[in-house]
């Protein structure tokens, strides 16, 4: 179940609007947000807030790239593969990526950190080929950027946990 | 550089940061706003985006000034104006561009704009992929805000207007407009068939004008500068204003560019985007998009304006240059631009749900040397069933293929008869 406090904020921004199915989107993302992925669960919590059905939700949840409905790493890499880091080689930073991590598309890493999937243009074509982690762009890619790219995250996600601890003692 | 074109909607680009208020300002920003609130009716508003012969700039080049003045008079309230900051069209990045350089010059041309519509609410549709745009504007908004741009009475007339950002969860259909307005109101983002248009029935079936990031960013400089400056800005007799052309590929300074409607291809190519790279020669390019067609060597020198390239059966689309050299196979790139479709093919109808993948599995076959000359007239046949579809994007989606069938038959045989791909 999501917290109070997220319940709450979220209602108080679909009091204020006119609509309240305007928001689903960013309703959808807030849940996604607490879950780490669209669950069953927060599908009927977004349907209740937002006063649609279930079967409203997961229309929209099926259809958009960026609404997970299974469960993804910490960190989605989203790697683009349109015409022009085709033509920049996105492929081979497709195979590196899968070598490195040890998975195939729409896969998850064992240690939870990463889930590797492909993604249409993401406007990023004059720093070919590019890929995004959680809506940053990284672009103009190499295996030794990506190493950097990957180590930082997992540095990142250590002091993450560590702080989390910290806070829990 | 061969010569120095007048930079009029990135003249406040940095390589780093977005112009601050105070920088928008001091290049003559808000100034617009501020006449065409004490001296405009809205009517003056469209009759000078009418003038100025402003073709939207999201790829469809629909006539600016006919939206706004396609609202009528006794239209319901409350209307909208929406900002198609979705961008999603392969190759295209000069959305984000413009956002990430001034903010406010969009963000001036949505509240003109809205004026000229008499609209009350304002949203700008963003992708996610450009979740650092979306802060950019979020924050900018609240700045315009409270310096009395945005809000109610603004400047202390008798207009008022709210804009806020949406974000999408991202999915190509989104940019078609009427998909657009279905995913604003939390619906399925399938698109629907007009009548009624937008301008009459659209968001919560009011009132909607609807434009491109860049369109908006003209309207402030065409208001300040009168329509005929707008015109002599392009190069061709018939263009008006400049393009933001973004140039990717095989290229050496892939970017954005603002330059003249109607300068030639070469020139782009070669002063701009740093010529070709090293070893690639010229094969192709798409002049605007994915769902333009190849443009071949023949046209090198072509005027890039929205009729020069329509005489030639193309579309000057969204000006996404996207070049490829002659080591690039284009069935390859082909079958790459066809599975973009497919995938993002919203599925709605017969004709686009089907068409795609069955033109994307004989592609394959030819690409990986299955290909049979029966192939040929299947994929244009097939080709021809896409027109058929119920929204735009169907159509936009075989240009890639008929261009190849058109211009680049050769290739495709070759690949039949090499029972392989040549290029491999």
């Amino acid at each position: 179940m999501i917290p109070a406090d997220l319940r709450q904020s979220l209602k108080e921004h679909i009091d204020q609007v006119e609509h309240p199915r305007e928001l689903a989107v960013d309703v959808i993302f807030a849940i996604q947000d607490f879950y780490g992925n669209l669950t069953d669960e927060g599908v009927r919590e977004a349907a209740e807030l937002l006063d649609m059905s279930p079967l409203e939700i997961d229309q929209l949840a099926t259809f958009y790239t960026f609404i997970y409905r299974e469960s993804v790493g910490k960190y989605v890499i989203h790697v683009c593969d349109s015409v022009v880091c085709w033509v920049n080689g996105y492929e081979s930073v497709w195979e590196y990526l899968c070598r490195k991590l040890g998975i195939q598309a729409g896969e998850t890493t064992s240690d939870g950190l990463f889930t590797l999937l492909k993604v249409c243009c993401i406007g990023y074509c004059d720093r070919s080929p590019a890929m995004l982690i959680n809506r940053k762009a990284y672009g103009n890619l190499t295996a030794e950027k990506i190493d950097e790219i990957l180590e930082n995250l997992k540095e990142e996600a250590l002091q993450n946990a560590e702080a989390g601890m910290r806070k829990s003692e | 550089m061969s010569s120095n074109y007048p930079q009029v909607l990135l003249q406040n680009r940095k390589p780093d940061r977005i112009a601050t208020l105070d920088e928008y300002r001091q290049s003559g920003g808000y100034r617009a706003l501020k006449d065409v609130l004490k001296d405009y009716s809205h009517k003056d508003v469209q009759q000078a985006v009418m003038d100025s012969n402003l073709l939207g700039r999201g790829g469809a080049a629909f006539p600016t000034g006919m939206k706004l003045m396609s609202v009528a008079d006794d239209a319901a309230f409350p209307r909208y104006i929406i900002c198609n900051a979705d961008e999603m069209e392969p190759g295209t990045f000069k959305d984000r561009v413009l956002i990430h350089a001034d903010p406010h010059m969009l963000i001036e041309g949505i509240i003109i704009a809205g004026y000229a519509s008499l609209a009350e609410k304002g949203i700008i549709f963003i992708r996610p992929e450009y979740e650092n745009a979306a802060r950019i504007l979020e924050r900018e908004i609240q700045i315009a805000r409270d310096e009395g741009y945005l809000g109610k009475n603004i400047l202390g007339s008798d207009y008022s207007l709210e804009i806020i950002v949406h974000r999408s969860a991202g999915r190509y259909i989104c940019g078609e407009v009427t998909a657009l307005m279905n995913a604003l109101m939390g619906k399925r983002p399938n698109p629907m068939k007009p009548p009624p248009y937008p301008t009459e029935k659209g968001l919560w079936d009011k009132p909607t004008v609807l434009s491109n990031v860049e369109t908006f960013a003209c309207i402030p400089h065409i208001i300040r500068n009168g329509g005929q400056w707008f015109k002599d800005l392009a190069k061709t007799k018939n263009g008006a204003g400049t393009k933001i052309f973004g140039i990717s590929g095989k290229v050496n300074k892939p970017g954005c560019y603002e330059l003249p409607l109607g300068v030639r291809l070469g020139e782009i190519i070669e002063d701009y985007a740093g010529g070709m790279s090293s070893g690639s020669v010229f094969k192709a390019c798409l002049p605007g998009g994915a769902s333009t067609g190849f443009l071949p060597r023949q046209y090198y020198d072509i005027e890039m304006d929205f009729d020069s390239l329509r005489n030639v059966g193309n579309r000057l689309g969204t000006g996404a240059i996207m070049v490829f050299d002659q080591k690039t196979c284009l069935v390859g790139a082909t079958v790459n631009l066809i599975e973009f479709f497919a995938r993002e093919s919203c599925g709605w109808c017969t004709p686009c749900r089907e068409g795609l993948p069955y033109i994307l599995d004989l592609l394959k076959r030819i690409e990986s040397g299955d290909g049979e000359p029966a192939h040929l007239p299947m994929l244009e046949q097939m080709g021809k069933f896409l027109w058929n579809a119920y929204c735009a994007f169907a159509p936009g989606a075989v240009a890639p293929l008929e261009s190849l069938l058109e211009h680049f038959g050769d290739e495709i045989q070759e690949h039949i008869n090499q029972k392989k791909c040549p290029f491999k």
